[in-house]
């Protein structure tokens, strides 16, 4: 039968290559991991167990966030729970192997232990129990004010072995939306869920489906927005590093609620693991008939290609996206039309685009249901959001957090506070996009609007933690210069108006400021935010509003009286 | 390339969605840049203006027009590493490398060195954050790179001190 092709088969397999009835050692093995010696770990531990002989089966993983433990190595030994070591290097594969080997973990290596995780799918994997004198999973700092749900299988299964996330109730959500509900079922689902957008603007991902369904047509797109532009911001990468199934199901999902017959991944070239990885999952669901022809035996025909985007920061923006996989350059057009309305998508059809992020928490909105996504979080900023908390933290990592959870939760329980005993001064936000913050607001939530009000956006959630060596007009000039570089040059406001303010910002850090050059600053930055076209110009001038209003003294000290 | 292996990567792309992309970035990651007559034989191939191609190689910072040496250097220069000091880092490899600091004509950031050995570049974000700063040979990422460690990597890739 079409959608079940040894479906169940290989779910039994996918379980025993997570909970198998020998040892297993995995090494997370996403891009990050790999770069700090990773794959060397992952090496040095084969020539080990196969010199050896002994019965011990080497996999590899995604990433669990903690990045500044990487590498990190699950060791599960049957009936005991899983224990996480982290930062492991060549030199520990012979001590791992030995302790395995003797039914032990290597305790000098040890973060924690996990004796069952809940993948949020309807499947609870038990590992066991033991170890009394490894910590447990909660009562790691970094992990305790953590709620995992698009994080919810990485680091735990094989990112390339689509077994593994069947055995963790990989697409029964899609199964359930195909088989058991309407189509408008499914966009109610996901209205009650009040999911949005995970991207940037954070509209309502039901609204949008809503709108798309209306609409008429031969065809229709959804498009997965995988071009992670913000400089600071990695969340999506490891998204689909880790659990690249969970991107496909939830696009699968998507694509049946509005009637989409064809999904796009612009993924950008610049993470080729993650390509690697798309690629091989969409052919593993293909070969499974969970993407062609009449996928569940329903007579819903659909499939997935990835396009590579080719580094272009504007081509975050909607409709220069869209341009993009149409071979033209990314410039943006003034807006209606939508992509989702007809005439306003790809080749002209209606067109979902929605970030990686947001496709991959629809599948547990289906199969949980809208309400019980909609009790994280709070009233209007529903779920959770992955951040990536880098920079000048001490504690770095992928950190996913029920929405509304409070910068000083992040920064200083999640992170720990500034690296190297340093006093944090601000987090910038949103990326190019987005805003500082200074430490005095650190009580305030982190929900869109509360975002907003600071003079920051969400984005794609990047947190970048200043502290007090920062000097925030280099911030701020080290932002618009960026910017300057990626406007499409189509609008003069934000062409002309960013060129000018990064010759303003030169000006001042070369300490060649006058008095009035701040109040042209935010004269320019007030015309360009209220006159570019698209986001990227409307939002640019953050940096230098935010970095004026927040920390004046500053460009003060900068600027000749 | 010769025309035998443009026309199988043209082969590979059925759908018109993303298949000017797609063409050019298989011809940049096998040439190293983008070859004026390839250009000009796509132009034909596909019956495509060699200006919109041409708007589109100059546009996405993917592409380059130059050749590029045996090694390419590329300095992530994303915010996490502009925290952590990827600006000295930059220079650092600048002296290194015997370079001096200037954008090529389609504005990018990419300078090779005279004995055609090193290429170096800089990116918007490699999005390995986590480990900054960072840079990229190769494809091989290096994480929490110092301006002392860097001699030391570029000798791995024949780099002598002059």
């Amino acid at each position: 039968m079409n959608g079940l092709r040894g479906i169940s088969a290989r779910r039994v397999a996918g379980l025993q290559k997570i909970k198998p009835d020998r040892p297993r050692i995995a090494v997370g093995l996403a891009t990050c991991g790999t770069a700090v010696g990773g794959d060397r770990v992952y090496r040095r531990l084969q020539e080990v167990i196969e010199n050896s002989g002994d019965d011990i089966m080497l996999t590899k993983t995604g990433c669990m966030g903690y990045c500044r433990e990487e590498p990190l190595v699950n060791v599960t030994i049957p009936g005991k729970p899983l224990v996480v070591l982290h930062g492991v290097s060549t030199d520990d594969a012979d001590e791992i192997v030995r302790a395995v080997r003797a039914g032990k973990v290597p305790y000098d290596r040890v973060l924690c232990q996990i004796p069952s995780w809940d993948h949020m799918s309807g499947t609870t994997i038990e590992y066991g129990r033991g170890f009394d004198q490894v910590p447990p999973y909660e009562d790691v700092p970094f992990f305790s004010h953590q709620k995992k749900v698009v994080l919810r299988n990485t680091g735990f299964i094989n990112p390339e072995d689509l077994d593994e996330y069947l055995a963790v109730g990989g697409y029964a959500a899609a199964k359930k939306a195909l088989t058991e509900m309407t189509p408008d079922a499914v966009i109610v689902e996901v209205e009650r869920s009040g999911l949005r957008g995970r991207g940037g603007a954070g509209f309502p991902t039901g609204l949008k489906w809503r709108i798309a369904k209306k609409e008429t047509g031969d065809q229709k797109y959804v498009i997965c927005n995988a071009d992670e532009g913000d400089p600071g911001a990695y969340m999506n990468r490891n998204e689909m590093e880790s659990d690249p199934h969970m991107l496909v199901e939830g696009m699968i999902i998507g694509a049946y609620a509005v009637g989409a017959g064809e999904g796009l991944i612009y993924l950008r070239a610049e993470y080729p693991l993650a390509i690697k990885r798309l690629e091989l999952a969409i052919s593993e669901a293909r070969t499974c008939g969970l993407l062609g022809k009449d996928i569940f035996d329903t007579g819903f025909d659909f499939d997935i290609r990835i396009v590579t985007g080719a580094g272009a920061f504007v081509c975050g923006e909607s409709t220069a996206l869209v341009a993009s996989i149409e071979g033209k350059t990314g410039r943006p057009h003034p807006r209606p039309p939508r992509l989702t309305d007809l005439g306003g998508g790809l080749w002209g059809r209606p067109t979902v685009l929605n970030n990686v992020e947001t496709w991959c928490n629809v599948p547990v909105i289906i199969q949980n249901g809208g309400d019980w996504f909609a009790e994280i979080g709070t009233e209007k900023n529903t779920g959770t959001k992955v951040f990536s908390l880098v920079g000048a933290v001490d504690r770095v990592g992928l950190v996913e957090v029920p929405l509304g959870t409070s910068l000083n939760t992040i920064v200083y329980e999640i992170g720990n506070g500034g690296a190297n005993g340093k006093n944090v001064k601000a987090v910038q936000t949103g990326g190019p996009s987005g805003g500082c913050i200074p430490t005095r607001l650190f009580d305030m939530p982190m929900d869109y609007e509360s975002l907003n009000r600071v003079g920051s956006i969400m984005g794609s959630g990047g947190i970048v933690v200043m502290d007090e060596e920062t000097n925030m007009v280099d911030i701020a000039r080290y932002f618009i210069n960026f910017a300057t570089g990626e406007s499409c040059g189509k609008c003069v406001p934000c062409r002309e108006g960013l060129k000018h303010t990064l010759l303003l910002l030169n000006k001042i850090m070369a300490g060649k400021g006058k008095e009035n050059d701040l109040e042209t600053l935010e004269l320019l930055a007030d015309t360009i935010k209220k006159t570019s076209l698209c986001g990227l110009g409307q939002s640019a001038p953050n940096p230098v509003l935010t970095t004026l209003a927040y920390f004046r003294e500053e460009y003060d000290a900068r600027v000749r009286r | 390339m010769d025309e035998k292996t443009l026309d199988e990567i043209i082969s590979r792309y059925d759908s018109p969605s993303g298949r000017l992309l797609g063409i050019l970035e298989e011809i940049q990651t096998s040439e190293g840049y983008i070859p004026r007559d390839v250009l000009e034989m796509l132009s034909v191939k596909l019956d495509v203006r060699l200006s919109q191609l041409y708007s589109l190689v100059t546009f996405y910072s993917f592409f380059s027009l130059k050749p590029i040496g045996e090694h390419v250097v590329t300095v992530c220069m994303g915010t996490a590493c502009h925290v952590r000091g990827a600006a000295e880092i930059l220079t650092t490899l600048e002296k290194l490398l015997g370079i001096e600091r200037g954008t090529t004509q389609d504005g990018k950031y990419s300078v090779t060195t005279k004995d055609n050995k090193f290429t170096l570049e800089i990116a918007r974000c490699f999005g390995a954050c986590s480990i900054a700063p960072v840079i990229d040979i190769d494809g091989d990422l290096y994480g929490y790179t110092t301006p002392e460690r860097l001699p030391e990597i570029l000798e791995d890739y024949g780099w002598r001190e002059p």
